[in-house]
């Protein structure tokens, strides 16, 4: 089994693998079966499930069903942008300040620090007042408000793995910073890093939702599973699915990239723990 | 059973009957390890990395690691039986009754805890009547430690290493147990504070009649300290009687490989390793497990494992050819070096000074420090921790700045960070560290590791330098299959030498080595250093060595410069240095070394 395929091997691996694919399959070609068009009222508001609507109908009366299978690709969207652009940068922070130890690491942290210090929804809040509500400053909000942190993780992983003999060694074969960065030290961080993901990527889908939450994000009739749970909560008891559905699905979502990032966590320390053990 | 061995079990410190221990998925990590020990005696439990000798040496506690399990066999302590108790039961034995001192006292002792307290924790659970205080402070004394209140006071990092294994031992004897179990005590201290150490065992063994089993893979400590010894190899004991016996007449062809491997001080010699690989717990054959390593196996030993068969009194063996084993050779010394080194100087080291530096204290690793190396010649660094040898190897190889001095490849003054200096300064000086786990990524491909520096420093294409893997891997004398593995799925050994062949890879004239056979086990370490020899006389490369282990600079240095706390204390020819040291310092070191008795000679016993 290739390298990169290892982590199946553990059953939370495989399992969260399989769900994965669920799920951001139905995100991405839901649409294309939804029986109802998104903003249209089929019926009365919150009504139970019926034969037209197998999950009901939310606050407006639109299929809930419908509306749950056009939901996933924002969702995917704009919280897996954010995720990546989030990380991009700090790996880059990260490996630079973790690998250097010069001016660069205190310039380059307390920076970060700064952008730590402040409360994440107000933050976000400040930007869209200012900025206006558009899908990019959204996603750049929530990438900005997980950098630091994640920049944090990397320099710390990155510290851990820079005193080791084969990145001396290649100091001292005089391999350029890049290379050092990409060839020895990039490949030894991905355990902390793939633990590190799956958590980010809840917290993005977190931040995003709260947004539309707020009426900041997204903006009616387009659909989005976390927007719906806001629109509906008040609906609850009477026709469940309308926020059970979309809550499931964000749940599930959030378990499988875990269960990936965790097995994949899993096979590189074990891999890792395995050099030398034997002599 | 001999009338000797009925008198020994009357009074058995520590007796141990068929011990196996096995892993959850039932392969057993120790099988049929029977040992007794009496009181005031001192077992040597030697073995390589993978033996099963601690594992065996926690059996004697009851204990066994996480995911493994004693399944079979009896272990007893003066009379107490250990085995088939309850974890309550077994606490209440522990300490009080054998006790056990761990490898590493820096992590062993609890850093939050003063420790005077410590040592009253060990009295309150199995003492509560003793007068804490007084007990306390009387057995800092006995171990030699100032037994005042103030010294109990201290923290754990307010004591030196040698302290801090004493403060271990202190631990271990305060509720005054019949039997100690030490797990390499001594391996990570200078030689100095080892040899304290070990003076110590023997006294307090002799005024305690402990029984003490002493595990190490050191032979050369053994020999200092153990009466008895019992060697392990692949979770059996191979081999056990006294040690003197073992260690001039040794019966098994393991322990003769073992003896042979050790380097020495005295009689520098040629060392002969045991080839071949120690097998794994998952992979030992049905036979013998030392069947594919041994040099006059049978048929017979891949069948079935040989019995313990008796050589002598209280001298067993475990092989089924014991009788043609041969006897130990008197060590051949070392002519003079075979490579011939060139008046040229190839390195020439000219006031060198390095600190390490906070923003507020700098600390002084190597000040004044001079010397010039000579194409193909092997200088050896030679110091305890802390001496500076391994800052100076480390400016040399441009991973440290030098605060002041120069360093001249040739008539070139070099750039203080490898980065600044030259390709070819940068291909021609070669580094190899100390601990071969680490200095390999993980994550590439053996190939990929080897290749680069071919590729980076030589210019080399993607193919040519795949040809220059095979051939350097050839060199270190490793299967060319090897270049698509994982350094995972490697043994340290093996590890070392591809870390050697990567440095070959850029086709060097220094290699500079910081002790790249301390964390080797002797049989490899011998191979390895066989390996050095070679290619200094094949390839003329000269050769930066630094150790702390005098026997392994012996069997490979021309020219030895000793260092202390940064300063060079005393340079010279190795033979001349090590046979009449000008220097007290020297001298101490000398003196300290553990060395196994000739084995030629039967008159020079005892006087080790």
């Amino acid at each position: 089994m290739p390298e990169a395929l290892r982590f199946l091997r553990s059953g939370t691996g495989g399992v969260g693998l399989v769900l994965l694919v669920l799920v951001v399959g139905l995100a991405l070609i839901g649409p294309f079966f939804a029986p109802h068009a998104l903003d249209e009222p089929i019926g009365l508001p919150y009504a139970s499930p019926s034969s037209a609507a197998p999950l009901g109908t939310d606050e407006l009366g639109r299929d809930v069903l419908s509306r749950v299978l056009w939901g996933g690709r924002s969702v995917l969207l704009l919280a897996g942008i954010a995720t990546a652009i989030a990380y991009a940068a700090g790996l880059l922070v990260g490996l630079l300040a973790g690998y250097t130890r010069s001016l660069l690491d205190p310039i380059l942290m307390r920076s970060a620090d700064v952008l730590l210090s402040f409360p994440a929804l107000l933050f976000l809040l400040v930007l869209v007042a200012g900025a206006g509500t558009s899908n990019a400053i959204l996603v750049i909000g929530v990438a900005v408000i997980q950098f630091p942190q994640i920049a944090r993780i990397i320099r710390s992983a990155t510290l851990a793995q820079s005193t080791r003999g084969f990145v001396e060694a290649a100091v001292a074969r005089g391999e350029r910073t890049a290379a050092i960065l990409r060839r020895e030290l990039l490949p030894n961080i991905v355990g902390p890093i793939s633990a590190d993901l799956g958590l980010r990527f809840t917290y993005s889908i977190i931040l995003v939702a709260s947004l539309n939450f707020f009426g900041l994000g997204l903006q009616p009739p387009s659909s989005d599973w976390a927007l719906m749970i806001s629109e509906n909560r008040s609906g609850l008891t009477l026709n469940p699915w309308s926020v059970l559905a979309p809550a499931v699905l964000i749940a599930l979502l959030t378990i499988a990239v875990n269960m990936v990032g965790d097995a994949v966590a899993r096979t590189q320390e074990q891999s890792a723990l395995t050099v030398g053990r034997r002599s | 059973m001999t009338a000797d061995a009925i008198a020994g079990d009357l009074g058995a410190a520590v007796r141990v009957d068929g011990l196996r221990v096995e892993l959850k998925t039932g392969q057993a990590v120790v099988e049929d390890v029977s040992i007794d020990v009496r009181p005031g005696e001192v077992l040597g439990l030697v073995g390589e990395s993978g033996s099963g000798k601690t594992t065996t040496a926690l059996a004697l506690l009851g204990y066994a690691r996480p995911g493994s399990r004693i399944t079979n066999g009896t272990v007893e302590v003066a009379g107490h039986q250990l085995t088939g108790r309850g974890e309550k039961a077994l606490r209440a034995l522990r300490g009080r009754v054998v006790s056990f001192v761990p490898q590493n006292p820096a992590t062993s002792l609890n850093p939050a805890l003063r420790i005077g307290d410590a040592l009253a924790d060990m009295l309150r659970a199995h003492a509560p009547n003793r007068s804490r205080d007084e007990s306390v402070l009387a057995t800092l004394g006995r171990v030699e430690l100032p037994p005042n209140r103030a010294f109990a006071r201290r923290y754990p990092h307010q004591l030196s290493g040698g302290q801090q294994q004493r403060v271990t031992i202190a631990s271990a004897l305060i509720c005054e147990p019949s039997a100690v179990v030490m797990d390499e005590p001594t391996t990570g201290l200078d030689v100095v504070t080892q040899s304290r150490i070990l003076d110590e065992i023997d006294r307090l063994r002799r005024e305690s009649r402990l029984g003490v089993v002493y595990v190490t893979h050191d032979l050369a400590v053994v020999a200092a300290i153990a009466d008895r010894i019992a060697v392990m190899y692949a979770g059996r004991i191979v081999e056990s009687g006294s040690a003197r016996e073992i260690l001039s007449r040794p019966r098994h062809p393991y322990t003769l490989g073992l003896i042979s491997s050790i380097p020495d001080h005295v009689t520098p010699r040629r060392l002969r390793g045991i080839p071949g690989v120690a097998v794994g717990v998952d992979e030992r054959p049905v036979g013998c497990a030392f069947f594919p390593r041994c040099g006059q196996r049978q048929q017979t030993c891949e069948l079935e494992p040989p019995p313990t068969t008796d050589v002598a009194a209280r001298h067993q063996v475990r092989c089924f050819e014991w009788r043609v084993t041969p006897a130990l050779v008197a060590p051949t010394p070392l002519g003079e070096s075979e490579a011939r080194p060139s008046i040229a100087p190839l390195l020439r080291v000219e006031r060198l000074r390095a600190s390490y530096g906070g923003r507020h204290e700098t600390v002084v690793a190597a000040s004044e420090i001079t010397f010039d190396l000579a194409y193909g010649e092997c200088l050896a660094l030679v110091g305890e921790s802390g001496s500076g040898k391994t800052t100076i190897a480390r400016c040399i190889a441009g991973l440290h700045e030098p605060s002041a001095g120069r360093i001249l490849l040739g008539d070139e003054t070099l750039a203080g960070k490898a980065k600044a200096r030259s390709l070819e300064e940068r291909r021609r000086i070669q580094i190899v560290f100390q601990n071969p786990a680490d200095s390999l990524n993980p994550r590439r491909r053996i190939i990929d590791e080897i290749a680069r520096p071919a590729r980076l420093l030589r210019g080399f294409t993607r193919q040519q330098a795949g040809q220059e893997t095979t051939l350097v891997l050839e060199r270190v004398r490793l299967p060319a299959r090897l270049a698509r593995r994982f350094p995972g799925e490697l043994s340290g050994g093996e590890l070392q030498r591809v870390a050697i062949a990567r440095a070959l890879a850029a086709n060097p004239d220094l290699l500079v080595c910081d002790e790249i056979t301390s964390a080797l086990d002797v049989s490899v370490q011998a191979a390895v250093l066989d390996l050095l020899g070679e290619l200094r006389r094949d390839l003329g490369l000269a050769l930066l060595f630094i150790s702390h282990d005098l026997g392994v600079v012996a069997s490979i240095a021309d020219r030895v410069l000793v260092l202390e706390h940064g300063h060079a204390r005393e340079e010279g020819p190795t033979r001349r240095l090590l046979a009449h040291p000008r220097e007290q310092y020297t001298r101490l070191l000398l003196e300290s070394a553990p060395r196994i008795p000739e084995p030629a000679s039967t008159t020079s016993f005892g006087d080790a």
